[in-house]
């Protein structure tokens, strides 16, 4: 079928523009715009037998409403795929920009991939030691899970990022076929280079596929972004039977872009301004996590986000929230502290860990230790808050105990240097030992067979 | 054929919804066929000629001109043996069948039939030829599962004489039974029937509750229980255990059927329940809970109509087991995202906002679907009585409870089990809060729980309420100065009240003893701890020093019972009755003096 050229534009709105008397187009079909010799990208946003309404993703500078050629390409943005994307760096709809050769074999995929029938999926139990006791131990990471940062500007994600990639392994299993797949949404440059080198001394660069839409890239490109990063993810686990981890960063860009698109839309806004929609447009990106029956490889996601004003109630990390399988949540009071990693434990969560954790997958005591150590340390904050009130003098012996094994366990189990690659049973010991600050009347979680095998408790 | 058939020209399309013209003849929710590749959608608008359809399948690369074709049908259910264990979409499309058909991911414009049409099931025919039958009265049985016996009834609106009866025997679900004769014209009975799901199941007449469905978990049975045929709404901010209450819900509460929509979740929750659920013994059949359960899974990356209607699909099936006569228990999770489906299309038709976004018919989508719910005399001659109680999970932007969705849904639900950060975050599961969270049937249920446990039962939870609510006021002086000041019989109070907190309200999901908790056990802990309450008390008025309370191990026991004393051997708690009262007598030995004293 010969593809269908027009010239000429009725209207051209921030990065939208409209045409009329459009026939045989598709809705979500890609258009290439071509202006003086450039050419960029688009794709339909809504159609009728009137007027067609494209979003241009590398913006929409220089067109001109009368010669501007519009291209219909009568399919989906599409992106291609083969085992050549590995260890190569592209935009942020999947054109090569690391001055290497076009991907030459391979096949076009649609960025916006299919749904996952639930029953095909098959549910998350392998455990992925990070080597960071706060998240092992409290947090687990499972292979398949999306489990995102909420992070803060100037908080320290991207060496937690770092960190966990580096380190991340499944207990008992060589590394091999393991790729990392990231996917960077509108930011800095130097962020976005201090990733990748680290990535590169890791020795992991070859098993890397980088997809960059920096600060000062298109911001309607990044809408694409981590739906390419996605489809090359999703290649390589379900067809190249590998185990990905995608790394996107930073969420927050995205969902701005896609703001941004909606009121040029005119759209019913929803919360501060976001669509309605943002909910299943997040959906969309998150749930192309996950693992399948009878195939080898998974996806894994560590979404980054910041979260404006470190409110967690905003919608961005809000929605996330209700999506992903738990949160990691940077806290700044634990950074200013000069804690590192500065995990918040209490706002963070994994959901699948209650399946991949105990016997078989880490150690016996595992689930109870942790409900024991997210209870003592809740309690820490409840005692800090009566003793700013009341001084530390005032505290009854148990409660001064309870700071002491506050104070402990945040110097000792959530902080760690960058290098250090803890194992589990480095993390468990370390949190049965910090326990033994409590008398054994205060640790109603565990069961008495663990305390006797485990427990020792440091009398003053 | 070809003559009546009616098509409608496509000329808009907008994400989910598009708009065709030349609609002659379509009618309001029939479902429509889109596009030259078929995805199947509904009409929710008409306008002259023009029709608004929401179409349930991802609409990239539909163009305008393409033909839309009308099915002469409501959006309907199909209702008959093969149900249960069964994971549909959101508009009953079987997905084992999907997976067949399309791999693991779901390609556009596939469809399946809801039930199995091959499969032969063992009919048990119960109506003889010449007889009289009544509408939703009983004519066959066919044992679907082991712990479900599928009863074949006459659709609501057919009576007449039975004529041409098959004998008993095996058939496929669409092999015609019998027919009803009347003055109209002979109907065709067949193991299934359809309903459109936007529309009731008629019933005889509405019961009040006066049973509770009992659901194993202490902080519900014992102080905000849920009737059989009651509704109960969960809210929770994200992580707070809205999606593990509602499992723990699907899989002990004793109900005949259970129905879980999995509305707008995660794709690996849906398939924890069904990796999950047929390894689970239902405790009072000691069969596997997959046997009596049915899902309707439409995960958050599916299309966004599908899920609107998979509220509808869900409770249609539950009317159609409740019309046998049998206790369903429906949760939906989460009734948030269906309202922001609603919210969703409300926008893309450009209809005029009410609060935050959502529709103005928000709030009355909400009460017709809780009305759904309710303990009913259902329709045939054998005045069968079923219900249907209706959970239903929101989802809070924020945990913030004054948003819209919450608001509205506390008006129409008779129970409100608020899920709280804080306990979330110290890991107090589940973590309803026994402050915020109310029942509404405590009242009615009163009889029942005298009859069935004990005459004490009520009197022992408003004591126990009442002990939670003094020690909520006792916490506020606590922050700010410390428990050191308080007298001695207020730091029992914050004593026994941390004991009914770790021993009796918190209850761990995992743990293999006390996931479940029979109504007899949560009464006799009750009943210790109350007891260790009251006789500290005695002691603690006549100047016994609090530290000679606490001292000894009876606290220990008392909060490991949970763990310690399996549902089955209840004996067992004698034996603690008889150390608490050596305890304590030998402290009222010790101390008989004081007394004489004064």
């Amino acid at each position: 079928m010969p593809l269908k050229e027009y010239i000429g534009l009725s209207r051209i709105n921030g990065p939208l523009i409209f045409i009329e008397n459009v026939k045989n187009v598709g809705y979500n079909e890609v258009v290439e715009v071509s202006y003086r010799g450039q050419t960029k990208l688009g794709q339909v946003v809504q159609i009728s037998d009137e007027f067609a309404v494209i979003q241009v993703f590398q913006g929409t500078e220089g067109l001109a409403v009368d010669t501007t050629r519009v291209k219909f390409l009568g399919k989906p943005l599409e992106v291609k795929v083969s085992d050549e994307i590995l260890g190569r760096t592209f935009n942020g709809i999947g054109q090569p920009i690391d001055g290497g050769p076009e991907i030459i074999s391979g096949t076009y995929r649609d960025i916006n991939g299919l749904p996952m029938n639930p029953s095909s999926r098959m549910y998350p139990r392998n455990f992925i030691q990070t080597g960071i006791s706060a998240i092992d131990g409290l947090m687990t990471l499972i292979r398949g899970q999306k489990l995102p940062i909420f992070s803060g500007n100037g908080l320290p994600h991207d060496r937690l990022a770092v960190q966990i990639t580096k380190q991340a392994k499944l207990k008992g299993e060589k590394a091999g076929n393991f790729a990392i797949v990231f996917s960077a949404m509108g930011i800095k440059h130097d962020d976005a280079q201090f990733i990748l080198s680290n990535f590169e001394e890791s020795g992991a660069i070859e098993n890397v596929v980088t997809f960059l839409n920096l600060a000062d890239d298109p911001t309607i490109e990044r809408i694409a972004t981590p739906r390419v990063a996605l489809t090359a993810a999703e290649y390589l686990a379900f067809e190249r039977d590998m185990h990905v981890l995608v790394i996107m960063t930073d969420m927050t860009n995205y969902c701005e872009a896609l703001r941004e698109l909606s009121t040029f839309r005119g759209e019913v806004p929803s919360r501060k301004g976001y669509p309605g929609y943002l909910y299943s447009d997040l959906a969309s990106i998150y749930e192309r996590a996950g693992m399948i029956r009878d195939r080898e490889g998974s996806v894994t996601q560590i979404p980054i986000l910041s979260m404006p004003n470190d409110d967690i109630t905003h919608p961005i990390p809000d929605l996330t929230g209700y999506i992903t399988e738990g949160q990691v949540v940077l806290d700044r009071a634990l950074h200013r502290k000069g804690v590192y990693p500065p995990i918040g434990i209490l706002a963070s969560l994994s959901r699948l860990m209650k399946d991949g954790i105990g016997e078989g997958y880490t150690r016996k005591d595992h689930p109870h230790l942790s409900s024991q150590l997210f209870a003592a340390y809740s309690r820490v904050q409840e005692v800090r808050a009566l003793a700013s009130i009341i001084g530390e003098e005032e505290l009854t012996d148990i409660d001064r105990r309870y700071l002491r094994f506050g104070e402990a366990f945040e110097r000792e189990f959530i902080s760690q240097g960058f290098d250090e690659d803890r194992s589990i049973e480095e993390t468990l010991d370390l949190g049965w030992k910090l326990l033994s600050y409590l008398p054994s009347s205060e640790l109603t979680r565990v069961s008495e067979a663990e305390l006797k095998e485990h427990y020792k408790e440091i009398k003053r | 054929m070809g003559d009546n058939k009616k098509i409608g020209e496509l000329y808009l399309i907008n994400g989910p919804v598009v708009k065709v013209r030349k609609a002659t003849g379509f009618m309001m929710h029939e479902v429509v066929k889109v596009g030259d590749s078929k995805l199947t959608g509904e009409v929710i608008g008409l306008e002259g000629d023009n029709a608004t359809i929401q179409v349930y399948e991802e609409t990239s690369g539909l163009k305008p001109g393409e033909p839309v074709e009308g099915t002469d049908r409501l959006l309907s259910v199909t209702l008959g043996p093969g149900l249960i264990g069964k994971v549909f979409d959101g508009i009953q499309r079987p997905l084992d069948a999907l997976r067949v058909k399309s791999g693991d991911f779901l390609q556009r414009g596939i469809v399946a039939p809801p039930l199995d049409l091959d499969k032969k099931w063992d009919v048990e025919v119960e109506i003889k030829e010449g007889e009289e039958v009544k509408e939703g009265q009983v004519i066959a049985t066919v044992k679907e599962t082991p712990l479900v016996e599928h009863r074949i009834m006459v659709p609501p609106g057919i009576s007449g004489r039975a004529e041409r009866v098959k004998a008993s025997g095996k058939y496929t679900i669409d092999t015609t039974l019998m027919y009803v004769a009347n003055e109209d014209r002979k109907h065709k009975i067949r193991l299934y029937q359809t309903w459109p799901v936007r529309v009731p199941r008629p019933y005889k007449e509405h019961l009040m509750p006066d049973e509770p469905l009992i659901t194993g978990q202490r902080v519900i049975d014992t102080f905000f229980p849920i009737s059989k045929g009651g509704t109960a709404g969960i809210p929770g901010g994200f992580g707070t255990g809205k999606t593990i209450t509602q499992h723990q819900l699907a899989k002990w509460a004793d109900a005949h059927i259970i129905v879980y929509i999995g509305c707008g979740e995660r794709g690996n929750e849906m398939t924890e329940v069904l990796e999950e659920f047929p390894e689970l013994v239902d405790p009072r059949s000691g069969r596997p809970l997959m046997e009596r359960t049915i899902l309707i899974a439409n995960t958050s990356n599916m299309p966004v109509s599908a899920r609107e209607a998979s509220i509808y699909t869900g409770i249609t099936i539950a009317e159609y087991f409740r019309d046998m006569g049998y206790n369903v228990a429906l949760m939906a999770d989460s009734t948030s995202r269906w309202a922001e489906a609603l919210r969703e299309i409300s926008g893309r038709l450009e209809e005029m906002p009410a609060e935050e976004g959502f529709p103005p018919y928000l709030s009355s989508r909400i009460a017709e679907f809780y009305e759904r719910a309710g303990k009913v005399k259902c329709l045939g001659p054998e005045d069968k009585i079923g219900s249907i109680s209706v959970i239903g999970a929101v989802s809070p932007p924020g945990g913030d409870f004054s948003e819209p969705v919450t608001t509205h849904t506390k008006r129409f639900v008779r129970c409100f089990w608020a899920l709280d950060k804080s306990l979330a975050n110290a890991r107090h599961y589940p973590s309803i809060s026994w402050l915020d969270s109310y029942s509404e049937y405590n009242t009615e249920l009163e009889g029942w729980y005298a009859e069935n446990v004990n005459a004490e039962f009520s009197k022992l939870r408003a004591r126990a309420m009442s002990l939670l609510s003094e020690d909520d006021n006792l916490q506020q002086i606590i922050k700010l100065v410390g428990e050191d000041v308080l007298p001695d019989d207020q730091k029992l109070i914050v004593r026994v009240a941390g004991i009914i907190k770790i021993g009796y309200l918190q209850q761990s999901a995992f743990s293999d003893v006390d996931s479940f908790c029979e109504v007899k056990k949560q009464f006799e802990m009750l009943r210790l701890i109350l007891m260790f309450y009251n006789r500290s008390s005695a002691l603690i008025s006549k100047g016994v020093a609090i530290s000679e309370l606490l001292n000894g191990d009876i606290l220990n026991t008392l909060m490991r019972m949970k763990e310690n004393i399996p549902n089955d051997r209840l004996e067992q708690f004698k034996e603690i009755e008889k150390e608490l009262k050596n305890f304590f007598d030998s402290l009222d030995k010790k101390y008989e003096n004081i007394k004489e004293a004064s």
